[in-house]
């Protein structure tokens, strides 16, 4: 990938102001070379979006974590399709021309995406003309022979949990294609990050999936901070790791229970609603809200820890109770009948598509954001990233059980060495420094001083990626981001293929993917 | 795990309390219902749950509600699978454009006599969403409310007190 990278850095026609990692215009042809070195596995697809005229790739180099986002110029309104060559792309290309109008050249797979016909409009975030609002049938790809019928699942489903529409093809009890039907809970949320101010672009982006709201805000924070060129106080860099951790503790612990209740082993799911409960009440406690929304802005945090003894006895129970949850479901053998070899995702696969989190890492793709690129605090704390081959539920049970350790271990960590200090810089006498005119040009003269930043962060999903263009008054342009689901739904599909209809639940519960962080 | 059900037998319970229960509210709950109807569902309510185009943050919350702390079933409060056999339809989110026929149709669905309760800042006046191309409105734009509860996510202790004082009302005629 560096060889890509530098490759790539030669044929720019201009290099954009965005940090900390470059933004890079390029012509068609290098666009199209990119597109096949991604799918050539010379580079890790990270995001594709748009904005009216131009498109963005960003690519990830899975050594180091560095990314490189290439730009597009589509004046026409026409880019070469990334999808063609490397289908994890197609989605996002079929959310990009139903929200922008763009035509992607040579994309495979034209079906609208997000766009059910039910909004009174096309091209919401382009041209945007209007159309009656009437709803369309949807072509699901076809799987034929005499024995073979269909299954229609959702878009409301059987439990609390959010919508979406599933087609399973079945033979008897074997599934042959699942074909996913999303965009359901879509709410707009490109459009609302354009040109709006940065502390209610930080509440939609801490929203755009709320079992992720700590990855998300402090993703925002990151690149606005980045963008803007500001620090962030060392206690302030502690608190958000803890909070982040408390984050993936309180999921993984429901996500273990939910995948065994899946597997009607209620009993996991009892013992581990209440270790989950017990994490989110510790929330409340030491940040005032469960869920900890909205307590990570940019410049810091708004609330500080006064007591670090609510959250060391949070940490000595799970480390108590955990173990025996454990040593149950690595000895009930009806459970493990259900979970060891079902629903297996290739490892080929999950590398191809970039699945983050618990769901590459069961399948033996080794990339966590916290190692690579890395952000403060994590370069100073000790732990380990879980790896498992095997690629199946019990896999991506393995990984989260692994992580629920690694991440009482983070927690206690950060506890002992939480630095003192102030929690929070305030962004204004920076954003005042920013604007001190550079030689020649005064400060009121309007002048394009737009800048970005990008930042990659670790959700307990998976790698979360957020880009903001600002302007010197800390205004946010235009802002885009990026789920792990993204790239996680599709590979459901994948690893459904040859189970039993009965067995869906559990997979899928396995992957645990946002619908509304996919949707946005 | 034999150790641990028995364990799960003498230990004492995780429960909450039940939250208090201000009669004034109920009364004004159950004249706002139409408590006639309700009287033939006794002390029980079965509930199913709509996304209507939520962030899941509510349904996290929703789901506490089952945990055993909050443990919502001593209530006679129940999760059920389809609409056809709820009395309540407990709706999150902002709805969107894309759901919209799946809330009105699940709404349909629904035997009479029904109730919605609208969860969350989304659903009951869209939240930080707005209204937009994508979103139609809060959820009593597209369907009758008849209980809102507010938050971002409400707590599940909120959430309880809301449907306690629904079954009280229910009770009261
Ligand atoms: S009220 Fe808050 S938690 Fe609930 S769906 Fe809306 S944004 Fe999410």
């Amino acid at each position: 990938m560096s060889t890509l990278r530098t490759a790539l850095l030669n044929t720019a026609l201009t290099i954009e102001e965005q940090k900390p990692w470059p933004r890079i215009t390029v012509d068609v042809d290098t666009w199209r070379q990119a597109t096949l070195a991604v799918a050539a596995g010379n580079a890790t697809l990270s995001g594709l979006w748009a904005e009216p005229g131009a498109v963005h790739m960003a690519l990830l180099d899975d050594q180091d974590g560095a990314l490189t986002v290439l730009t597009l110029a589509a004046p026409d309104g026409r880019f070469p399709s990334v999808g063609l060559t490397h289908p994890p792309a197609q989605r996002l290309e079929r959310s990009i021309v139903d929200l922008y109008g763009l035509t992607a050249d040579g994309m495979p797979d034209d079906r609208r995406w997000l766009d059910h016909d039910r909004w009174g409009v096309r091209s919401p975030l382009g041209s945007m003309s209007q159309i009656p609002a009437n709803g369309s049938p949807y072509a699901f790809l076809k799987a034929e022979g005499p024995p073979l019928h269909q299954i229609a699942v959702g878009p409301v489903h059987a439990g609390i949990i959010e919508p979406g529409h599933f087609r399973f093809s079945a033979n008897g009890e074997i599934i042959v294609r699942l074909e996913e039907r999303l965009g359901y809970v879509h709410k707009g949320i490109e459009g609302l990050l354009t040109d709006t101010t940065l502390e209610a672009a930080a509440k939609v982006v801490a929203r755009v999936s709320g079992d992720s709201t700590v990855a998300y805000s402090l993703a925002f924070a990151r690149a606005a901070e980045a963008a803007l060129g500001v620090g962030v106080p060392q206690r302030a860099i502690w608190l958000r790791a803890l909070m982040a951790e408390l984050e993936r503790l309180a999921n993984h612990l429901g996500d273990i229970g939910g995948i065994c209740n899946d597997a009607a082993f209620a009993l996991m799911l009892a013992h581990c609603g209440i270790l989950r409960e017990d994490v989110l009440r510790t929330a409340k406690t030491a940040f005032g809200h469960r869920l900890m929304m909205d307590r990570i802005i940019p410049g810091g945090v708004t609330d500080d820890l006064h007591d670090v003894l609510p959250i060391k006895t949070l940490t000595a129970h799970i480390r108590q109770r955990f173990p025996r949850l454990v040593e149950l479901y690595d000895n009930t053998a009806s459970l493990q009948n259900r979970t060891v070899s079902t629903g297996h995702l290739a490892t080929g696969l999950a590398r191809r598509f970039g699945a983050g989190g618990p769901i590459g890492r069961a399948s033996g793709r080794p990339f966590d954001a916290r190692k690579t690129p890395g952000y403060p605090p994590y370069g100073d704390l000790d732990f380990k990233m879980a790896v498992r081959d095997a690629g199946d539920v019990d896999a991506r049970i393995w990984v989260r059980i692994d992580e629920v350790y690694e991440s009482l271990e983070l927690i206690e960590q950060i506890i002992d060495r939480l630095p003192p200090g102030p929690i929070s810089y305030p962004l204004a006498p920076a954003l005042r420094e920013r604007r001190v005119p550079q030689a020649g040009g005064l400060a009121n003269e309007p002048h394009d001083t737009a800048t970005e930043g990008l930042a990659l962060i670790e959700g307990f999903r998976g790698d979360v990626l957020v880009w903001l263009r600002m302007d010197e008054s800390g205004r946010v342009l235009r802002g885009a981001v990026r789920d792990p689901s993204a790239f996680q739904w599709p590979l459901l599909e994948a690893a459904i293929e040859g189970n039993i209809v009965a067995d869906f639940p559990i997979c899928n519960k396995s992957f645990n993917c946002s619908y509304s962080g996919h949707d946005l | 795990m034999r150790r641990m059900l028995l364990e799960g037998l003498f230990r004492r319970p995780v429960t909450e309390g039940t939250p208090t229960v201000n009669d004034a509210e109920v009364d004004a709950l159950a004249e706002r219902l139409g408590v006639s109807a309700m009287a033939r569902l006794g002390r029980s309510l079965s509930i199913r749950e709509v996304d209507a185009g939520s962030c899941n943050g509510c349904e996290l919350e929703i789901h506490a509600l089952n945990n055993s702390y909050y443990d919502v079933e001593r209530f006679g409060l129940r999760f059920v699978a389809s609409p056809r056999h709820a009395d309540v339809l407990m709706v999150t989110g902002p709805v969107t454009a894309n759901m919209r026929e799946g809330l009105e149709r699940t709404y349909a669905a629904t035997p009479a006599p029904k109730w919605v309760v609208a969860v969350g800042d989304c659903a009951t006046g869209c939240g930080v969403f707005g209204k937009s191309y994508a979103v139609i409105g809060a959820v009593s734009d597209v369907i009758p409310v008849d209980l809102v509860i507010p938050g971002c996510p409400p707590e599940p202790i909120d959430m309880l007190k809301g449907l306690i004082d629904l079954i009280e009302a229910s009770a009261r005629s």
